[in-house]
This record gives C-alpha cells, sequence and structure tokens, in this order.
C-alpha cells in the first residue's frame, strides 16, 4: 500500500520539467515565438541596396517560420485570447494528445507523475517484500514512515475497555441513534468536539503551560489538508513561502500541487546543529526580492522534520520579528508537539503568543493527532490561528477537507479522559526515549553520528563519510545500496532539501526492541562494503 | 503603525456574506427553529437536502452488525490496522463494496470497476478534486441551471476556473437541449474562456428530474464534438422513485453509444453516500473515471481530503451485506416517493403545482402564480414573506440562477410527515389568506427587526452568495 502521510521518500525537489509546469514558478515558456533576428536596423539612410539586402532574408525567414507553425498539429483548445492566457504557465512538457484523446490539466498532468522519479522505487520495494520479523525476516525495513507503533497498545487497551461508549453507541432511550452523527454537521468540527475534546488535549500536550480557545480551532482531515488550507488562505499562486531546510518533503506536495506556492529553502547548516538563523532568512528575502517572487510567509516545523531539534524561545520571537518587519505571515507545523522524548523543555508558539507586544494575527499553529496517537487513519488536523480573518476562511475550506462526525464521537470520550491521556502522553514519552537512545547508541557503535534530537520519530544521521563521492550523486549511491543491498529504506536528505549531502532520516518508531539487532547488522554490512 | 497584513485574495475577508438577504433565512431558522412540543410557531427548515427518512434501516443493520461499528473483526479489535491505515488508495474492501452498490443503483445495468473510483472526503471535495484535474484557471464548465448554489464556490474557488450557464427554461419544463448547450459554448467563447467540459446533476438538484436518453445523448455527442469533459454529479441516483421515468446513469448512456471508446477518458462521475444513505457526516464520497491519468492524479490529491479509515471499514461492512442494500434501497425509494407525494399533495391543495419529477429530496415548486411582479425583485418579496409570515424557509430560484423568477426548493426528507403537514397547512393558509386581500396576495412589508432599506440593499448586491457551511 502507498502511504500518503509521511510523504514516500522519493520526492525529491521537482526537476526542471516539473518547475516549468508549476503556476508562477517562471519556469519554461512553451508558445512557439517567432524568433526575430537582428536584421540590420534599417536606418534610413545607406540606399535601397542596404535595406533590400536586409528586408529580403527577414521576410524569407519569417516565411519560413510560418511554414513551420503551420506543419504542427494545432493545439486542441485554441487558447483565445483571455484569461487563461494571462499568469498561467504553459510548458512545452504538457502532454501533446491525438485529438480525440480528453486532456487533462497540467496539474494533473504532473500530480500524476509524481511518484515516478528514482526515489520512488523505496516506496515500491516496501509494498512488494514487506519486513515481518516472523514472516518475513528477510523483507525491506520500512524505515522512511512517520509511524508510532511503540505505543499503539496503550489505545487498544482503553477502547476495549470502553468501546461502549465509542462510535454509534449512542443510546437515545436505550435504542441506538444515529441522527446526531449522520446528518450535516460544521464542517470545520463540533463546538463540542473543539471544546471539550481537543483544546482540553492540546493543553494537556503542552503540560499546561498554554490554554487552548475552542473559537480558535478549524478541525481538518489531518494536517496535510490543514497546511494546504493555510496556504491558500495567505498566499496567491506564484507567491513563496521561505521554508528552513532540511524540511518535511511533504511540504511540496502540500504548497505546490494545487496553491501553487514556491517553496524556497533556507539552508541550515549541521556547523549550527541545523538550527534556524534569522540572517539565513533575511538572505533568503533579499533573493527572493531581487527575483521579484513575494514572499508571504515562513513556514517550519517544530520539532523539526526531520532534525528533530526544538526551536528554543528566543528563536521562535526572533522569527515573530523577522515576520513582522517584513509583514508576513508564520506557519509553525507543530505536528510532532506531543512527541518530545529528550530532556529539553518544548516551547509552543501558542505559549510565545501571549508574550506582550507580539502580534498574534500573523502566526498560525498546525496540530494533527495523528503523531501523538498513532492515529493518521482517523485523519484530524487543527488549524489554531488569532486571525479572524484566516479563521473564518479556514473554516470555509474546510468543507474540501471536512473532519468525519463519528470519528469526533470516538474520539470525545478518550481524549476527555483527563487521566488515561496523562498516563499515556507520560509512557509514549518514555518509550519514545527509550527507541531513540537505544538507536542512537547502536549507531554509534556503527560509527554514525546523529543529531542530537529532542523530538519527533526521526534519527537524523550523518553517513557523508561511507559515499564514494561528497556530492548528491554519492548520497544517492549510498541510499541505493542501502535498499538493495541492507534492505533498508530510509530518506535521503536531498528528499528533505539538505544543502550538505550524505545525511539520512532513520523513523525509529515502526521498530521493536528486537527489530534492532537486525538493523545495526545490515547497516554493518553496508558500511564495512563502503 | 503596523501595516495591514494582507491574506491572499482568495481569503480575503469579507463580511462572510453574512448580510446578505439569503443567509436571513437560514439564520432566521437558526434563531427561531420548529420544535412540534417546544417551538410549534417556529420557521421549519426545507432549504436543507437532507435525507433523515431511513435512519431506522441502517440502526437496525448496526444493531444487528455490533462488529462493523466497534472497530471488530471476527470479535477481534481490529483498531491497530484502521488507526495506520492512511493510504490514499482506500480500503479495497470498501471501494469494491460502494463499486457494487453504485452499480445496484444502476438497475445493475453498468458494472462499475472498483479501481476506478477515488475515495475523496464528501462529493464536494469530488467536485472539486475533478476540476482541479481537468481544467486550467481561467477555463470554464457549462452548467445547466437552474444548478446547485454550492457550485458557484466548490468548483470555482480554489480551482479558479469559470462557470458559464446553459439556460433551461420553464417552458419545455427546463430540459437541456443542443441549441441552449450550444449557445452557452457559444457565449463562454465570446467571453474569450476556453470550456473545458459540461457538469450536469443527474437526478438534477434543484429540479428533481432525472436525464432522458435524449438529454444524456445530446451531452455526450457534444462533448465529442467539442473534445471536451462531461462530469455527471449523480450524488442523488438512489433518490429516483421506481417506475418511470427511471433513472439513466451517465454511464448507462456512454455504454449504449456508438462512440463509447473515445468517450471513457472524457466522462466522470461524482457520487456520494451522503444523500442516499443520508450520511453526509460520515465525509463519504467518491469520484469515477476510466481515465488513468484522472484517477492517478486525484488519487494523490485525495491525501487532502481522504475518508477516516473508521468509516471505510464501517461502510465495507454495510455495502457488502448485498440483501441489506437491495431492500434497504427499495424501501428507501419507496419512503422518499411518498413523501414526495405527500408534499405535492400538500402542494396542490394550496394551488401550488411543482414540476414533475422522479427523484431527489425536494420539489421545485412552481409559485409564480404568488408574485406581485414577475421579476426577481418580486421573487424575493415573496421569499420574505414565506419565511417570515409562514415561517418556512425555502430556496428561491435566483439562489440556483434560475432564468425565470417564481420557482423555489422545497425540500421534504429532512423532517416528520406531521411537521410536513404543518408546514403544508400554513401554505395552504397564507395563499387563502392572500388570495382574500385580493389580487395577487397581501402586499406586506416584512416584518422583524430587519429594515426594508437594508433588505433592498442586500438585493443589489452579487447574486452569488456563500451559503451556510451547511451542506446544502
Amino acid at each position: 500500500m502507498t502511504r500518503h502521510g509521511e510523504p514516500p521518500s522519493e520526492q525529491p525537489s521537482a526537476t526542471a520539467e516539473e518547475q516549468a509546469l508549476i503556476p508562477g514558478s517562471g519556469g519554461g515558456g512553451a508558445a512557439m515565438r517567432l524568433i526575430v533576428p537582428l536584421q540590420g536596423i534599417v536606418q534610413g539612410h545607406g540606399g535601397g541596396g542596404l535595406v533590400l539586402g536586409s528586408l529580403l532574408p527577414c521576410v524569407l525567414f519569417y516565411a519560413f517560420q510560418m511554414f513551420l507553425k503551420r506543419s504542427r498539429s494545432p493545439p486542441l483548445n485554441p487558447p483565445a485570447d483571455g484569461p487563461e492566457n494571462r499568469g498561467v504557465v504553459r510548458s512545452s512538457s504538457r502532454r501533446r494528445l491525438p485529438a480525440r484523446d480528453a486532456a487533462v490539466s497540467a496539474r494533473a498532468a504532473l500530480i500524476a507523475k509524481s511518484g515516478d522519479s528514482a526515489y520512488a522505487v523505496g516506496e515500491k520495494r516496501c509494498l512488494e517484500d514487506p519486513y515481518h520479523p516472523f514472516d518475513n525476516p528477510d523483507g525491506v525495513m520500512q524505515l522512511g514512515l512517520a509511524e508510532n507503533r511503540l505505543s499503539l497498545d496503550l489505545i487498544d487497551d482503553w477502547l476495549s475497555k470502553n468501546w461502549k461508549d465509542t462510535m454509534l453507541h449512542q443510546r437515545q432511550g436505550g435504542a441506538l441513534n444515529i441522527k446526531g452523527l449522520a446528518t450535516y454537521q460544521p464542517f470545520d468540527g463540533s463546538l463540542e468536539f473543539k471544546t471539550q475534546a481537543i483544546a482540553g488535549l492540546m493543553g494537556q500536550v503542552m503540560q499546561g503551560s498554554v490554554s487552548f480557545d475552542p473559537s480558535c480551532i478549524v478541525l481538518t482531515s489531518g494536517a496535510t489538508p490543514a497546511i494546504e488550507i493555510l496556504s491558500f488562505c495567505l498566499a496567491d499562486t506564484g507567491n513563496a513561502f521561505l521554508v528552513p531546510s532540511p524540511y518535511h518533503p511533504g511540504y511540496d506536495r502540500n504548497i505546490r500541487w494545487r496553491a501553487g506556492i514556491e517553496l524556497i529553502p533556507v539552508p541550515c547548516r549541521s556547523t549550527d546543529n541545523f538550527n534556524i538563523s534569522v540572517a539565513s532568512l533575511e538572505r533568503a528575502y533579499t533573493q527572493a526580492k531581487n527575483r521579484s517572487v513575494k514572499v508571504c510567509g515562513i513556514l517550519f516545523s517544530n520539532p523539526s522534520n526531520p532534525v528533530g531539534n526544538l526551536l528554543r524561545t528566543e528563536t521562535l520571537l526572533d522569527i515573530i520579528d523577522f515576520a513582522t518587519e517584513k509583514n508576513i505571515h508564520v506557519i509553525a507545523d507543530e505536528t510532532f508537539a506531543g512527541s518530545i522524548h529528550g530532556n529539553e523543555e518544548f516551547v509552543s508558539m501558542a505559549e510565545v503568543l501571549n508574550t506582550d507586544g507580539v502580534d498574534r494575527t500573523r502566526v498560525h499553529i498546525v496540530y494533527s493527532l495523528s503523531k501523538v496517537f498513532s492515529i493518521p487513519g482517523f485523519r484530524v488536523g487543527i488549524v489554531y490561528s488569532f486571525n479572524e480573518c484566516v479563521l473564518a476562511a479556514a473554516s470555509r475550506l474546510s468543507r474540501f477537507s471536512s473532519i468525519s462526525a463519528p470519528i469526533q464521537h470516538l474520539l470525545i470520550s478518550m481524549l476527555t479522559d483527563v487521566k488515561f491521556i496523562a498516563d499515556y502522553l507520560k509512557m509514549n514519552r518514555e518509550r519514545l526515549r527509550i527507541m531513540y537512545a537505544l538507536l542512537v547508541s547502536s549507531l554509534m557503535e556503527l560509527g554514525v553520528q546523529c543529531v542530537k534530537s529532542t523530538g519527533g520519530f526521526y534519527c537524523w544521521m550523518d553517513m557523508s563519510k561511507f559515499m564514494k563521492s561528497y556530492s548528491e550523486k554519492g548520497e544517492f549511491e549510498l541510499w541505493k545500496v542501502m535498499l538493495d543491498s541492507a534492505k533498508i529504506h530510509i530518506t535521503s536528505g536531498t528528499t528533505c532539501h539538505c544543502i550538505e549531502p550524505g545525511w539520512f532520516r532513520l523513523c525509529f518508531t515502526t521498530l521493536t526492541r528486537n527489530d534492532v539487532p537486525l538493523l545495526m547488522e545490515r547497516l554493518k554490512g553496508v558500511i564495512h562494503r563502503q | 503603525m503596523a501595516q495591514m497584513l494582507l491574506l491572499s485574495r482568495k481569503a480575503a475577508c469579507n463580511a462572510h456574506g453574512q448580510d446578505s438577504s439569503y443567509f436571513l433565512g437560514w439564520q432566521e431558522y437558526e434563531k427561531n427553529p420548529y420544535d412540534p412540543s417546544t417551538n410549534p410557531t417556529g420557521i421549519i427548515q426545507m432549504g436543507l437536502a437532507e435525507n433523515q427518512l431511513s435512519f431506522d434501516l441502517i440502526e437496525s443493520w448496526l444493531e444487528r452488525h455490533p462488529d462493523a461499528a466497534g472497530l471488530r473483526r471476527d470479535g477481534a479489535l481490529v483498531f491497530r490496522e484502521l488507526a495506520l491505515f492512511q493510504d490514499y488508495h482506500g480500503l479495497p474492501h470498501f471501494k469494491k463494496a460502494l463499486a457494487n452498490f453504485m452499480g445496484q443503483l444502476r438497475g445493475n445495468k453498468v458494472e462499475l470497476q472498483w479501481r476506478n473510483l477515488v475515495l475523496t472526503a464528501g462529493s464536494t471535495s469530488a467536485n472539486e478534486t475533478l476540476i482541479f484535474c481537468l481544467a486550467e484557471p481561467g477555463e470554464a464548465f457549462l452548467l445547466p441551471t437552474p444548478y446547485y448554489p454550492g457550485f458557484d464556490r466548490d468548483l470555482k474557488w480554489r480551482t479558479g476556473a469559470e462557470i458559464v450557464p446553459i439556460h433551461c427554461s420553464s417552458s419545455n419544463g427546463f430540459r437541456i437541449t443542443n441549441r441552449a448547450v450550444e449557445k452557452a459554448y457559444q457565449q463562454a467563447r465570446k467571453q474569450g474562456l476556453s470550456v473545458k467540459g459540461i457538469l450536469v446533476t443527474n437526478p438534477s438538484n434543484p429540479l428533481g428530474t432525472s436525464l432522458t436518453h435524449a438529454e444524456l445523448r445530446t451531452l455526450l455527442d457534444f462533448a465529442l464534438a467539442k473534445d471536451i469533459h462531461l462530469i455527471s454529479d449523480e450524488i442523488y441516483s438512489g433518490t429516483a422513485f421506481a417506475g418511470s421515468p427511471a433513472f439513466v446513469s451517465v454511464l448507462e448512456a456512454m455504454r449504449a453509444h456508438p462512440l463509447n471508446v473515445d468517450l471513457a477518458d472524457r466522462v466522470h462521475v461524482v457520487y456520494s453516500l451522503s444523500k442516499d444513505l443520508g450520511l453526509p457526516g460520515f465525509r463519504v464520497g467518491a469520484l469515477y473515471s476510466a481515465n488513468p491519468e484522472v484517477v492517478a492524479a486525484a488519487t494523490k490529491m485525495s491525501s487532502f481530503g481522504l475518508v477516516s479509515s473508521q468509516t471505510q471499514f464501517l461502510l465495507a461492512a454495510l455495502l457488502s451485506d448485498n440483501g441489506f442494500t437491495a431492500r434497504y434501497v427499495v424501501e428507501n425509494k419507496k419512503r422518499i416517493a411518498e413523501r414526495h407525494g405527500r408534499l405535492v399533495e400538500g402542494l396542490r391543495r394550496a394551488g401550488v403545482e411543482c414540476l414533475d419529477s422522479n427523484a431527489g429530496l425536494f420539489c421545485w415548486v412552481d409559485m409564480r402564480h404568488l408574485l406581485l411582479a414577475d421579476t426577481f425583485e418580486g421573487e424575493m418579496e415573496l421569499w420574505r414573506k414565506v419565511v417570515y409570515e409562514v415561517g418556512l424557509n425555502i430556496s428561491p430560484g435566483s439562489s440556483c440562477h434560475c432564468d425565470d423568477p417564481g420557482w423555489f426548493r422545497v425540500c421534504f426528507a429532512n423532517m416528520s410527515a406531521e411537521t410536513l403537514d404543518v408546514a403544508m397547512q400554513r401554505l395552504q393558509d397564507f395563499v387563502a389568506s392572500s388570495s382574500r386581500c385580493g389580487g395577487r396576495g397581501a402586499r406586506g412589508l416584512p416584518r422583524g427587526p430587519i429594515s426594508f432599506a437594508r433588505w433592498m440593499v442586500g438585493l443589489s448586491s452579487s447574486r452569488d452568495r456563500q451559503w451556510s457551511e451547511r451542506g446544502y
């Protein structure tokens, strides 16, 4: 099964061809242009001979080009002069179909093809030959997807004991009644669910440091649409967001595919422990301005995906100051907020926004229940904003990505079980900590260093010394060897737009303790070969 | 002084349209909803196309199948599997069951391939996804009028596509003619718009009629001739009454067409369980297409609106029970037809006729004879009277882009039979008292806190309205 959530690691940065098809990317013009050769300017002085000598070759040249133009097959829908020809990038790489076939949009053609890249073979292998400790011990270990299997049993247990309170067991006078769930609900989530379940839960996740206002919440069917909705609200097609890199490969899909917003990577370096610096934001902003690209916002994840580090309060405030100075928005993707395993304290944007003098209307936060409770299948995403207009627009847009009523009903009793949630968060955190420590120490024994990560499901590993060449090509080759020989699927740094080759992202939460020795064995094989 | 923080053009904060006259009906209903015991003089909601007639059938199935509702298979909790399942290809078991069910709704005259289905969170998402797949920003789709007002938002908002109306009129029962389609196409060209396809609702919202063989043939021929797409939104397919005229799906018409091979890539169907099963809260929609590029792109786009795994699991079990679905479909249609008949009879007693319909959760009611003026202003005046004086929230035809003033959509499946009777009695009393006052009805100033001036101002703004967040 191809997963959608954590994007397949085969999502590389757009190829030149793909760039051309992204509206407003400024790439490739398509229409055949009549090239006007720079003949000698007919000056007016110089006599008829010069004029004829200049004119005749021009005329012949034009005639030749007209001939060429006519002999090409006509486009399917002859473009009239109209709105569709203004501001829409048409690329010659758009499919030219025989007259009888119905063409799809350029957007669809691009999206249909996505996943055809060289990295796509990794996803395919995981599906064809998935590892299982008993059924298929030689299969491919899928370590490229963010799934937390460490604490599913806790939720299983709760459901087994409490399933009578859950979905579709609404009772009125003893008889089952589905009217309350079946009929039309507010697309952005029921007020009851927001007030009773989500606001309270998020407060617990933040360990009481923030109190969440239900009227600032818009619910969606997952973090993926939450980010897309915010993109549609905050920027127009062809505008850009600054995104500190390495970043979550899913942004390329969430923000560019349909919203058509450019992502400008702002490289963070290993020498800085991949921390964000305002100086680099400033540089990237200026460069964009010089290219006449309008930057509308900054998007970053905290805890960071893929690195796993946390942003300090000062950095968060610096980002807000920068955004205020440039009059742009900030999107803080805090989907891993409930998955802190290190000793550092996580500071949410929501908490920072309580600081005096901070403009709350320009910061928008995304949460999801998918990571903290390992329920990506249930599709619950959260947009949190103090901006009335953004909330109004997002809540209207949520109709396209609406959360289901039965799911809200199922979750409401679980999420309002304060004791269960407190115990769960604590136990989950402990299990993440143990697993992370085990992975990191095992990797260290093999000579693989990881950046210190405090939150999330990943080890961000430096395998540059095992590459044959310090380049993207070297990195790809190493990635391929790991897939083909060691049958390990991890995410390459290039897919995450990391500017330094040799970094890899490994998800440790799909493993059990017993899988670790086998993983290390396989990795050792690769390392020694290199 | 802080600069104004800009939003995108799409999100630009307007007044939410809340001061528009169309919202008044919804707002008045929300403020003063009818309840037989606690608020018998409140406003009856007849503007919501929801099917509440057959919940008991589904409830009894759920009672008999607690496993499906409780995330169990053979008694064992399958929570883990479902919790982690986020594959945008969807649960194969569910898609097979859905494809099978859709075939059943078409009298098993066509067999749907489950791999051609793409699941989306509701048909709203399916329609938008299809437009993203087929049209560039600025390209146009032709839609026969009157049409579902939500399309102005769903098809155009984020996609940047345009809608050009195919004008249908009461003179021929709002049927789609080749002439009207051609005229719309030329109109689009005149506006400099490149037409990418036609979108129809079959059975129609708001008309409640299904397309005839002739209309379908016209549309298919036109799509071929102009090399464009045809989208058929068939979310009301399960509400078609038994007997004739029967509902004919575009898929059936396509199969019978001599050039069906050439049509395969360009005909797409949208479906949802919101109307037939009455489960809009579950957010289950689908698009069906034999065009592999559309399926590939739409499948990936469905990441933005997946159906929850728990819902897929539950409904897979429900829809796989062929005995149940067969019985449900028959009983559901019967109830809808009966309720429809009750509304028609009630209207007739008020001297009001409606368009002869064979499907849908509503009637397309002809109140032209009650207008004081044969204009859209006259329609709005009548509408206000019906909302404020009669206490019925019905939908004016102008909101559906109807060309002829005086038509209203009246829903009947979202209330009990008793409530419907109350509504009809009110209407009968209103018409009776109107004729007693002479002529075409009493001229009364609208009551309520909204001033006449403000109402007139509302009329002068754009006819495109943002409707309530509830399903329309």
